[in-house]
């Protein structure tokens, strides 16, 4: 019967918490947006004349193909991250796209149509150099791959095997790249530095060696960025030092003839590389005799190569990008130039003439809030009379893809920064005009009985008027079919909605591109384009003042931190429009430590952010006058703690009067030992409803609820696994204090923390269990508080209770974070990003070291779910069902004006956005309420108290009569 | 080689050293120098401690500690009393809301030898120093090492903690230190309870083993409804007149 108790119980409770959508909730509350990354590759689908796909292979390991109509994906392969799935090479030949994957590990081919694998093959190892298309007789059926010792050739069918073969002398010469003309002979060039160059020329055939040429080239090192095959097979090198150009035709034995640019009459720029550019429309012939060479930034010239002799057919100045493109026989090249300030203008040149091809200008409008372009990809078809048109896909230095056809209209442009989001907040949305309007009013400070009566008037007119325009507005829209009703979101009609369900999402993305997006549609309302963020910049991003404090806008600041040098810099931006604010950022001159803004306001309602330099020194912003007085008074009651992973130190200071510092608490955890992997405080807006949990007795056990402490993981630096441990240690951030100590032995990273209310969660591998395991960590007072009133950390001399279990986790995790609610009423759950690309919202209940291994009759009263050692992942737990959110590496959450409702991001190559209720909608009607019902059962009852009212009444005074 | 070594008697130790406090009270006034050996292979480090208006780091020896290392390390200490200079100094930094600073140096708890205990730097704390004034100079000051025997911090609390500007008597409550001492090693975080869940289960499969009741298979249980379900699907197949049949044999 206990048994049946038990499991009757544990039903309950899971009943409790499934949360599932329904199906046609789907896509209601949710969105998600699907990115590739930076573009490496990039092919159209030139097989067939109406084909609207390019191929595009991506910095992220990701493989896709875009609409060119829409920009949507027609279908996305998402590869290991890291170099063990990079993409070195790809190759197109028909239906078939053949991709090098992880240095030279794999040799795929996908059908382009439905994106379905053709083939895989293993190739053998060896540091992956280039691979190219054979063709022998106008027929491409093979593909060569060359590394640094061999060279292989496989089918383009099958992927099998043709031949392979080690390379003459493969430890003195650095083979770098390969050339076939179509005659079913394939050149492999090398060089040996500062003495020749080494061509061996291969019968694709059988794999024999035909040639084995060697020629003095003492100026050469690399083949791929100075040297390109024009023509009937003449190689055509740069040397910038001898600023000329060097020839080699690849069928002779001969040496290079050297042709400087003095004689074409052309100089190159000072500190510029030459780059020369080539084309081969036909893997099966040889490469065109046109080609570009780039003499300068904004310098190119189009060149004929004829009889051996280099003629100029066009010289381009300026021209920002060029680019050949093939449509039937004809080739045409492409020529970016600037306009002015905000436009470019491309044109069409016939590649064997150099004349300009009429009517083929476009114009492409600069984002002001976007990069410079960076590449340049033209699809060029044949009209029906026979002309040459084209469309373009401009890439920008802010990863952005801008499609464009004739004369510059944009069909559609992906934000592929988005695919690498760093960082975010949610912003509330300000109030309407109308609702601002008020708030105005009671802001203000009073002037006058009768001017606050006649500003009240008016703004209770402007109400009257904004509520008759919204009728008649549903009226309006009412009338008309619901198709063409829309909805759409644009910065003007921005505004908050009753229950502050729909919020502005700040995303920081790597490239330092900033974006405003609309939680509710996912629309971009806003981007800003940072240029010159260094490549390894850390970003974090804080929100001064908050859309509350009408009329002063929102602000937001970003720290950009360059890491190896620590310099930083401000970003001060309205989150709401993106931009930029009038408020001048401070000048940092000095490495940044330490960045951290504090509860006080200056008389704007900012808050204050202090920022700590190398010296130790302590700058404010805003640094008002009224600021830096509110700092001199609440100096000794600010505490912040600086972390040195490298030397394992924790140090802690207090502030000063003169905003200097005074260190006040140090901890060393030895690096011999282990190592500091990560810190996680509290979140700052997390609020805590209940002070202490009820037990079964009824008594009150209360949470140890330290707003100041510090959760420091560490790993150990034997890797071992018998010795390997993952340490976690509590510690106070005002006192230094150690609250908690822990290890985790037979433990190894990466550890994944979540830090709230009184609990901390971690997520390790053990390595004597070979599993996911997840641990919490649980601290409380006792069954008294210390001081009921406040909490200081200067004042809590006992030690809190710690509770800890553990758990197995039947899978690896990529995010771990927890729900937020308002007011902090709703149970917790932990969202967790898997491998897998769901993420699960699993109760916090079940991470809960009180879990009793023995029922007892007070632990069932308290519904503590009796102790299971594993974790089990339920479907209906996964929040975002079939909407796979690849590689998810953070999720961020915010609590929204309904306390059952905590919004959601999970972010990483995708973005996905949706809503959790983890107790369910309590304060919410559901959607099929049934208002009929209830209104008409009101009405009746209404009705019938009076009627029998009036007739207990008749009978009254009838009984009176009698 | 010997680092080795270090390291490995440093794990076995540290297995050992789970979860030791050793509470010493120690409170003879009696003046003792910067460092001295201790007969039972013990090792002494300074207590230094620092309080000035200006909150400037100026550090004095406070005491001794003398740390018994090996297994399961100890320590004791042997403390100086507050001279009338200090006692007013004290005083002065409490009134102005000072700090009462302490610091020990870094040592590594299981060294053989004296030279490689030392390690550079010092571990730092701090109370108020009105807390340790109103307490009437009773701290508690607790050494927390790591895994291997390395200090790592170290924590001072006074109890009562709190400032509630309470008057102090001078002479008599501000000349002793009444100090709690305890050294806390890491405590080992509990792993999956996968043996006592297991042995849970299979009481609990004996005991429905026992109730002979729901030991019954599915058929023993059901075999009155599975036998009537199959007459009734007989007695309407025969029923129906085979009209299929008749049409084939026509």
């Amino acid at each position: 019967m206990a048994q049946l108790n038990s499991l009757c119980f544990t039903f309950i409770i899971l009943c409790g918490t499934v949360g599932a959508v329904f199906e046609d909730q789907v896509g209601k509350f949710d969105w998600r947006q699907q990115y590739l990354g930076k573009v490496r590759f990039s092919h159209f689908d030139t097989y067939m004349q109406s084909s609207k796909k390019i191929l595009l292979a991506t910095e992220k390991n990701v493989f896709a193909a875009v609409n060119t109509r829409t920009g949507d994906l027609f279908w996305r392969h998402v590869d290991k991250s890291g170099p063990e799935g990079n993409i070195d090479a790809l190759l197109q030949h028909g239906q078939d796209a053949v991709v090098v994957v992880g240095n030279g590990r794999l040799l795929r081919s996908w059908e382009i149509n439905i994106g379905a694998l053709n083939w895989e093959i293993l190739l053998d190892s060896g540091s992956f150099q280039a691979a190219c298309l054979i063709g022998q007789q106008d027929n491409v059926k093979h593909v060569a791959v060359l590394k640094k010792t061999v060279i292989s050739l496989h089918y383009l069918s099958n992927g099998h095997q043709k031949w392979i073969e080690n390379l003459p002398e493969s430890e003195n010469v650095d083979y770098q790249t390969l050339y076939s003309g179509g005659n079913g002979e394939v050149y492999i060039l090398g060089v040996v530095p500062h003495s020749h160059m080494a061509i061996v020329v291969y019968s694709a055939e059988d794999g024999e060696i035909i040639k084995q040429i060697s020629v003095d080239a003492p100026w050469l090192s690399n083949i791929p960025s100075s040297c390109a095959v024009v023509g009937n097979g003449m190689l055509i090198c740069v040397d910038p030092t001898a600023e000329s150009l060097y020839m080699l035709d690849l069928h002779e034995e001969s040496q290079f003839t050297q042709i400087p640019f003095q004689s074409l009459g052309y100089e190159v720029s000072p500190d510029f590389h030459p780059v020369l550019v080539s084309t081969q429309p036909n893997q099966a012939r040889q490469p065109l005799s046109e080609f570009f060479l780039q003499l300068g930034h904004e310098h190119y010239l189009l060149l004929l190569l004829s009889n051996g002799q280099i003629v100029t057919l066009r010289d381009f100045k300026p021209a920002m990008l060029v680019s050949f493109a093939t449509a039937g026989e004809k080739t045409v090249a492409a020529v970016m130039s600037p306009k002015n300030k905000t436009a470019c203008s491309l044109n069409l040149y016939n590649a064997e003439t150099g004349r300009r091809l009429l009517d083929t200008t476009l114009i492409f409008n600069l984002d002001p809030n976007g990069g410079q372009p960076e590449k340049l990809y033209v699809q060029a078809f044949l009209k029906k009379d026979d002309a040459v048109g084209y469309r373009v896909m401009v890439q920008t230095e802010d990863h952005t893809l801008t499609f464009l056809q004739q004369p510059g209209r944009v069909m559609w442009t992906r934000e592929e920064a988005l695919s690498d989001v760093v960082t975010m907040e949610m912003v509330d949305l300000p109030l309407t005009g109308t609702q601002a309007e008020l708030e105005g009013e009671f802001g203000k400070k009073a002037d006058g009985l009768l001017a606050m009566v006649m500003k009240r008037l008016s703004s209770q007119l402007i109400l009257l008027q904004a509520w008759i325009s919204h009728l008649w507005k549903l009226f309006y829209d009412a009338r008309k079919p619901r198709s063409q009703v829309k909805n759409e979101v644009t910065i003007e009609n921005l505004s908050r909605d009753e229950f502050n369900l729909q919020k502005m999402m700040v995303m920081v993305t790597a490239s330092g591109k900033l974006f405003g997006i609309d939680s509710k549609t996912g629309s971009i309302l806003w981007k800003h384009y940072l240029e010159n963020i260094p490549s390894n910049a850390a970003f974090k991003l804080m929100v001064q003042r908050t859309t509350a404090h009408f009329p002063h806008p929102p602000q937001c600041t970003l720290l950009i931190k360059d890491k190896d040098t620590g310099l930083a810099t401000l970003h001060v931006f309205n989150p709401i429009f993106g931009k930029k604010s009038h408020v001048s950022p401070p000048a940092l001159p000095q490495p940044i430590l330490q960045s951290f803004l504090l509860p006080l306001m200056d008389q704007d309602y900012a808050k204050v952010l202090l920022l700590v330099d190398d010296q130790y020194k302590v700058t404010a912003f805003p640094s008002t006058k009224n600021v830096l007085q509110q700092l001199q008074e609440t100096a000794s009651s600010i505490f912040f703690y600086l972390v040195d992973a490298s030397q394992g130190r924790l140090s802690g200071y207090r502030l000063r009067t003169d905003l200097s510092t005074v260190l006040i608490w140090e901890v060393f955890v030895p690096t011999e030992v282990q190592k500091i992997v990560t810190i996680k405080g509290k979140r700052p807006n997390e609020h805590v409803h209940s002070q202490g949990r009820v037990m079964g007795d009824r008594s009150v056990l209360y949470k140890y609820l330290n707003p100041n402490l510090l959760a420091v993981v560490t790993e150990s630096t034997d890797l071992h696994q018998e010795r390997s441990f993952v340490g976690i240690m509590l510690i106070d951030g005002v006192t230094g204090r150690i609250i908690h100590e822990a290890v985790q032995r037979k433990a190894r990273g990466p550890v994944h923390v979540v830090h709230s209310e009184n609990w901390v969660v971690y997520e390790y591998w053990s390595t004597k269990s070979r599993r996911n395991e997840f641990s919490v960590i649980e601290l409380y007072e006792g069954m008294e508080l210390y001081n009921s009133t406040t909490f200081s950390s200067l004042d809590r001399p006992f030690a809190p209770q710690v509770l800890q279990q553990s758990y197995i986790f039947p899978s690896s995790i990529s995010a771990v974070e927890a729900t937020l609610t308002e007011k902090g009423i709703t149970s917790r759950h932990l969202l967790i990003g898997l491998p897998s690309g769901g993420i699960l919202s699993l109760p916090k209940m079940f991470l809960d070291p009180r879990r009793p291994e023995i029922i007892s009759e007070q632990s069932r009263e308290e519904n503590l779910i009796p102790y299971a050692p594993e974790l089990l992942i339920r479907t209906e737990w996964f929040i975002n069902y079939n909407q796979t959110v690849s590689r998810v590496r953070g999720i961020y959450t915010a609590p929204s004006g309904l306390e059952s409702t905590c919004l959601v991001v999970a972010y990483g190559l995708d973005i996905y956005q949706t809503r959790v209720y983890p107790s369910k909608q309590f304060d919410v009607l559901k959607d099929d309420y049934d208002y009929m019902l209830i209104s008409s059962v009101l009405f009746a009852l209404f009705f019938a108290t009076m009627i029998s009212k009036r007739l207990a009444e008749v009978k009254l005074l009838n009984r009176a009569w009698r | 080689m010997a680092r080795l070594l270090r390291l490995n008697f440093a794990v076995v130790s540290s297995i050992l050293l789970i979860a030791c406090t050793d509470f010493v009270f120690c409170n003879n006034g009696r003046r003792v120098g910067d460092s001295m050996e201790t007969e039972f292979s013990g090792f002494s480090v300074p207590l230094e401690h620092s309080y000035e208006v200006d909150d400037a780091a100026r550090f004095q020896v406070r005491g001794s500690l003398v740390v018994k290392a090996g297994r399961e390390p100890s320590a004791s200490l042997i403390q100086n009393q507050l001279s009338e200079e200090d006692r007013t100094k004290l005083r002065e930094v409490a009134a102005v809301d000072g700090l009462y600073r302490i610091r020990v140096p870094r040592v590594f708890l299981q060294a053989e030898r004296q030279t490689d205990r030392q390690l550079d730097g010092h571990l730092t704390a701090f109370v108020r120093a009105c807390a340790m004034v109103e307490s009437h100079l009773s701290d508690v000051i607790t050494l927390h090492s790591d895994v291997s025997g390395n200090l790592i911090g170290v924590s001072i609390v006074t109890i009562p903690g709190a400032c509630s500007g309470a008057e102090v008597e001078d002479e008599v409550d501000l000349e002793v230190f009444n100090t709690t001492l305890s050294i806390m090693a890491p405590v080992t975080a509990p792993g999956p309870e996968t043996a006592l869940f297991l042995e849970r289960m299979e009481q609990e499969s004996e005991k429905k083993g026992k109730n002979p009741q729901e030991q019954k298979s599915f058929f023993a249980k059901y075999w009155y409804l599975i036998l009537g379900g199959a007459i009734f699907l007989m007695a309407t197949n025969s029923a129906q007149p085979p009209a299929g049949g008749a049409r084939e044999q026509s």
